[in-house]
């Protein structure tokens, strides 16, 4: 099918509306992505037809309930070409994600010394557990360096994975839109006996996914960042590591009994599902997976491409010397997300004005404070793409940092 | 009309891109405090040197947006040469004119009016209140100087 845009974005009510009498032009998916009638007529309906709890009550309509959770359940295993659905938890997001997989696989396989390789562009959200680690059992977190323009720099892999017990790893960077090689990094943390790990929170969204393909051995992201609702994150695994694994949080339904003298563990995936889940967004998120389907995510990997391209070129052009763009210039290795700085103006200034014309961007650090120290700068200015963007968005935003500019000179 | 030349007035701009007081003193016998907002990454950093209870000089230095740079290059012309109470008075009521909400701005109450007209230019950063994330921009230097006074005790 052609990808239009237009027909696109009228799907998703809150990019109809109009913001100080522009319409609203969103340029912050990266931070979460806005959600389609698809999405919201599904959530609204389970309210309205299907409410009961899972997994306890005989009834139809638990049943029903139950039934709508385990399919969502389905379309996530599906979505990213997994064969067993047992292997998807289901988290609050890609954070707790993280944190399952430090808390119960760390907690348990890492004593002191084991070291966890991080790249230096990660989020807090896959640093911040693995600190937590060091200080509590005296891991080692240790760091692969970047290149100048933002890319993994491998030189010294070798020395890098000694010790190593875990790669964790962004699959792509919520700041320099960077997309790491991180094949050549599961491959290699196997073949010294290590795991891996990838934060896909700005990847699943954006491009087809497939497990294998990657060779990682833990995948974690978030609905919200996928068309979906807040509050509903994923946790991939494989069986055998998860079937392994001590529980995360203790509660109902992770238990197959419990007596005054102890409790016996559920199977996967239930075991890591402690208490009622958050089923009207696990639904939600099944709803939005159909709406991805249904575009192709091929389609919408070639539209950011496209658009990224677009925008790179344009801003370039436009700015000049005025914008630097942080992170790589090659699409191949990249996504749709820019850090910019604008000539000196700060980023919380440059927002301010772009929000007067009703564009949505981020300033700040991104959850990167790692990253934004080696970039040299407290802050940036983010723009990020999505499949209902179009180049008149990107227009926009350089009419906009233009605007600034003239606003802060005058 | 548009809230954003309510937040940059044309005095704050000037207080931005030409800020008085700028750099640093020698301590002592100065004193110095720094202070963070860590959600932008703004950093003030305030030398103030007071003696038999004036201001007799006062710097600061720092990276920020333009509304926590203006607001403390105008927090040091604002305060030189005045004793310790009347800075407190200043600072008193420029903290109340950040917490004043916005619907007093549109003329719906006037309880907080009096307590900003002894402000001066600084009555211009008024209009940050209409933009609630960047009161802390706004404020950052004025709670540093607060610190710098705590280091004097």
């Amino acid at each position: 099918m052609s990808f239009d845009v237009s027909a696109i974005k009228k799907d998703f009510p809150l990019l109809s509306r109009e913001e100080n009498n522009d319409s609203l032009i969103y340029l912050d998916t990266a931070a979460t992505s806005q959600k389609p009638q698809q999405v919201l007529d599904v959530v609204d309906s389970y309210y309205q037809e299907i409410n009961a709890n899972v997994h306890r009550g005989a009834y139809r309509l638990a049943e029903k309930a139950t039934t709508a959770m385990e399919n969502a359940r389905e379309k996530v295993s599906d979505f990213i070409k997994s064969e067993r659905s047992e292997e998807i938890i289901f988290t609050k997001n890609a954070t707790e994600s993280i944190n399952l997989v430090a808390r119960s696989w760390g907690e348990a396989n890492l004593s002191e010394g084991d070291v966890v390789l991080l790249s230096s562009l990660e989020h807090h959200a896959n640093i911040v557990p693995w600190h937590q680690l060091a200080e509590s059992k005296g891991i080692e977190v240790r760091w692969i360096p970047l290149t100048e323009s933002g890319l993994f720099d491998l030189t010294d892999l070798d020395r890098l994975l000694e010790g190593v017990k875990l790669v964790a790893v962004s699959g792509a960077s919520n700041v320099l839109g960077t997309i790491p090689p991180v094949r050549i990094l599961a491959d290699a943390a196997h073949d010294v006996g290590a795991l891996c790990l990838v934060d896909a929170s700005q990847y699943v969204p954006h491009r087809p996914t497939d497990i294998e393909e990657l060779g990682c051995d833990f995948l974690a992201f978030t609905g919200h960042k996928m068309c979906g609702p807040t509050g509903i994150g994923v946790l991939w695994g494989r069986s055998e590591l998860l079937d392994q694994m001590p529980p995360f949080l203790g509660g109902g339904e992770m238990i197959l009994d419990v007596t005054q003298e102890g409790f016996t563990v559920n199977t996967i995936p239930w075991k890591f599902e402690a208490g009622t889940p958050p089923i009207a967004e696990i639904v939600g998120l099944g709803a939005a997976i159909d709406y991805l389907e249904s575009i192709g995510m091929s389609n919408v990997l070639e539209h950011e491409k496209t658009l990224t391209s677009y925008a790179l070129r344009t801003l370039t052009e436009r700015l000049g010397d005025d914008l630097v763009i942080h992170g790589p210039d090659d699409v191949s290795v990249r996504g749709g997300v820019f850090s910019m700085a604008y000539q000196d103006i700060h980023p919380h200034d440059v927002s301010q004005v772009l929000d007067d014309r009703g564009i949505c961007v981020r300033a700040g650090h991104h959850c990167a404070k790692p990253l934004m120290k080696l970039l040299g700068v407290g802050a940036t200015v983010r723009a990020s793409l999505y499949l209902y963007n179009d180049e008149a968005d990107v227009d926009a935003l350089a009419d906009a940092l233009d605007a600034t500019g003239e606003f802060f000179s005058q | 009309m548009s809230g954003l030349e309510d937040l940059y007035r044309e005095i704050i701009l000037d207080h931005y891109r030409n800020p008085r007081n700028q750099g640093e003193l020698e301590t002592p016998p100065a004193v110095m405090a720094e202070g963070f907002n860590p959600l932008c990454g703004d950093e003030v950093k305030v030398h103030v040197h007071v003696e038999d209870g004036l201001i007799v000089d006062i710097k600061f230095d720092g990276n920020g947006c333009s509304i926590s740079q203006s607001s403390a290059s105008m927090m040091t012309t604002a305060i030189t040469g005045k004793s310790l109470s009347e800075v407190e008075d200043i600072i008193y009521s420029f903290k109340q004119m950040m917490s004043i909400h916005e619907k007093s701005l549109e003329g719906e109450s006037e309880t907080t009016e009096s307590s900003t007209t002894g402000l001066g230019d600084l009555q211009a950063l008024q209009g940050v209140v209409k933009f609630p994330v960047r009161i802390k921009c706004a404020t950052l230097g004025w709670n540093t100087l607060e610190q710098c006074f705590e280091e004097l005790d």
